[in-house]
């Protein structure tokens, strides 16, 4: 099963015009400078944006599906924790709101903390962690839900540089677990180095190189894919 | 620390505000017959304005949350909606705040009085019942909560709605689980003023549902009438008055705002 999507998305100055598709296990990059449209291509794929092309996962048409049921799970850049609940809660949400009862999405939730190691945290409240941690409770609250694809949304931006190696290295561990199809928007390169086997570049809306990492550095197509590509110094 | 500038002159005026606020009260309790207190307040025509009086704005609160809340929701996501219905229905919530309330309780008994626009129509008689003086206090009191409740609408993160979408959550459960909770002190702060705004009603009381002891005499108006016949009863019910509003915003300034934020 894979994804296929087809975006066309007008939303004032930016007209995204996108085709991409993911296969099972090769997370794919999104990567751009600030403006290129890339959340915009992950909300028309969750369905928060109004997106008239198609996007199909296997043989189901999300379109005509209201966000709730399209099984599209997502990390956003800055979590968005629900701040009244608490970890367990948040990442219990998610079955809860499915339907599951409450002590199944409870067991549900406590064992998707364990498998990210943040059982010792599951009474505490957003506000009460860390950059990193928060972020794995986001995924936790992502995952907890079966979703068959998964977009995350500049995962790493929020967090302080000194952390970022250490989660980035965690959340490829977890990514590499996930058997469904995962989208990363990013404008970091290591990013993409430790997440996405695939790139697609996009600028003002348009994908201007495709490949994988290695190919997009071999050849860089545009001055921006250059310059995110060419080597930087340490740090 | 900051260097205030404020000058001295300023004190004058900001003193005449603080007497003119304060000193009343002052006098209410320097001149309250302390020494029959117990006895002025269990009179029996004193319990029942009081049960009276508590029971209709307990109702009243409830009524405004019941229909106050969703009527919040609508007006916070008004913003996109045409200029004029957006403005008539702001201005339809605000209007009771500045009417005169006696002129409330005549607009009420035009449309639900026995020859009223509404009333007429009723095989039931709503002015002068306990009813109506619900429905006096609801009028008056609901564009409070309204107001408290649209304003922590508008001020919360509607992502947060966006992100129990992307996890399953029908549009019923993201009110409830995600919406509500997140303006919640909101809500208490709303139900608190609602509350404190029923319990002094007078104008829109008395004019749409009268002074008949047990059933619409509420304590305001119980006061007021026992001003003329017996003023030491008054202060004792205004003394009253006074403390139960303290007790209220005191309370439950303490048990619900701050303990939803911590």
């Amino acid at each position: 099963m894979s994804l296929a999507a087809q975006l066309r998305v007008k939303r004032g100055d930016l007209s995204l015009e996108l085709e991409l598709s993911v296969d099972p296990g090769r997370t794919l990059a999104l990567v751009g400078p600030n403006g290129a449209g890339k959340s915009t291509a992950l909300g028309a794929i969750a369905g928060l944006v109004p997106n008239e092309g198609t996007v199909r996962v296997g043989d189901r048409v999300l379109d005509e599906l209201p966000v709730e049921q399209r099984r599209v799970g997502c990390v956003f850049q800055d979590y968005l924790l629900f701040p009244h609940l608490t970890v367990l809660e948040n990442v219990a949400f998610g079955p809860r709101a499915t339907g599951m009862p409450r002590s199944a999405a409870r067991q549900a939730a406590s064992d998707w903390l364990a498998r990210l190691d943040l059982a010792a945290l599951a009474q505490r409240r957003p506000a009460q962690l860390s950059g990193g941690q928060a972020q794995r409770v986001a995924l936790a609250r992502a995952l907890a839900t079966d979703p068959e694809v998964l977009l995350l949304d500049e995962p790493l931006a929020a967090l302080d540089v000194e952390i970022r190696a250490d989660v980035r290295a965690e959340l490829a561990t977890h990514l590499a677990d996930y058997a469904g199809l995962t989208i990363v928007v990013t404008h970091s390169l290591a990013d993409v180095t430790a997440l996405a086997l695939d790139v697609i570049v996009l600028e003002r809306g348009r994908a201007t190189q495709r490949g994988s990492l290695a190919e997009l550095t071999a050849a860089p197509a545009t001055p921006y894919v250059e310059r995110l590509t060419r080597p930087a110094p340490v740090g | 620390m900051r260097r205030s500038f404020l000058t001295p002159a300023l004190w004058i005026p900001a003193g005449l505000a603080i007497a003119l606020l304060g000193l009343p009260l002052v006098a209410l309790i320097v001149r309250a017959p302390w020494a029959q207190l117990p006895e002025l307040l269990s009179r029996s025509e004193v319990l029942q304005a009081l049960g009276l009086s508590l029971g209709t704005a307990s109702i009243a609160t409830v009524v405004s949350l019941a229909l106050g809340i969703p009527l919040a929701l609508v007006l916070a996501r008004s913003a996109d909606w045409p200029a004029v219905p957006r403005r008539l229905l702001r201005a339809l919530v605000t209007v009771p705040l500045v009417l005169p309330p006696v002129v409330g309780g005549v607009a009420l008994l035009l449309l639900l009085g026995r020859r009223g626009l509404i009333g007429q129509f009723l095989p039931f008689q709503i002015p002068f019942s306990t009813t109506a003086v619900v429905i006096a206090q609801v009028f008056v009191a609901m564009p409070f909560l309204v107001l408290a409740v649209e304003s922590a609408v508008r001020a919360s993160d509607r992502r947060f709605e966006t992100a129990a979408a992307t996890l399953g959550a029908t549009r019923w459960t993201i009110l409830r689980r995600v919406t509500l909770p997140l303006v919640a002190p909101g809500v208490s702060a709303g139900a608190l003023l609602c509350f404190t705004r029923a319990l002094g009603e007078f104008g829109a009381t008395i004019t749409f549902a009268g002074s008949f002891p047990g059933v619409t005499q509420t304590l305001p108006i119980a006061t007021y009438l026992e001003l003329q016949r017996d003023p030491d009863a008054a202060i004792a019910l205004s003394l009253t008055l006074m403390v139960v509003s303290v007790a209220v915003l005191v309370t439950l300034r303490d048990r619900w705002v701050p303990g939803l934020t911590s």
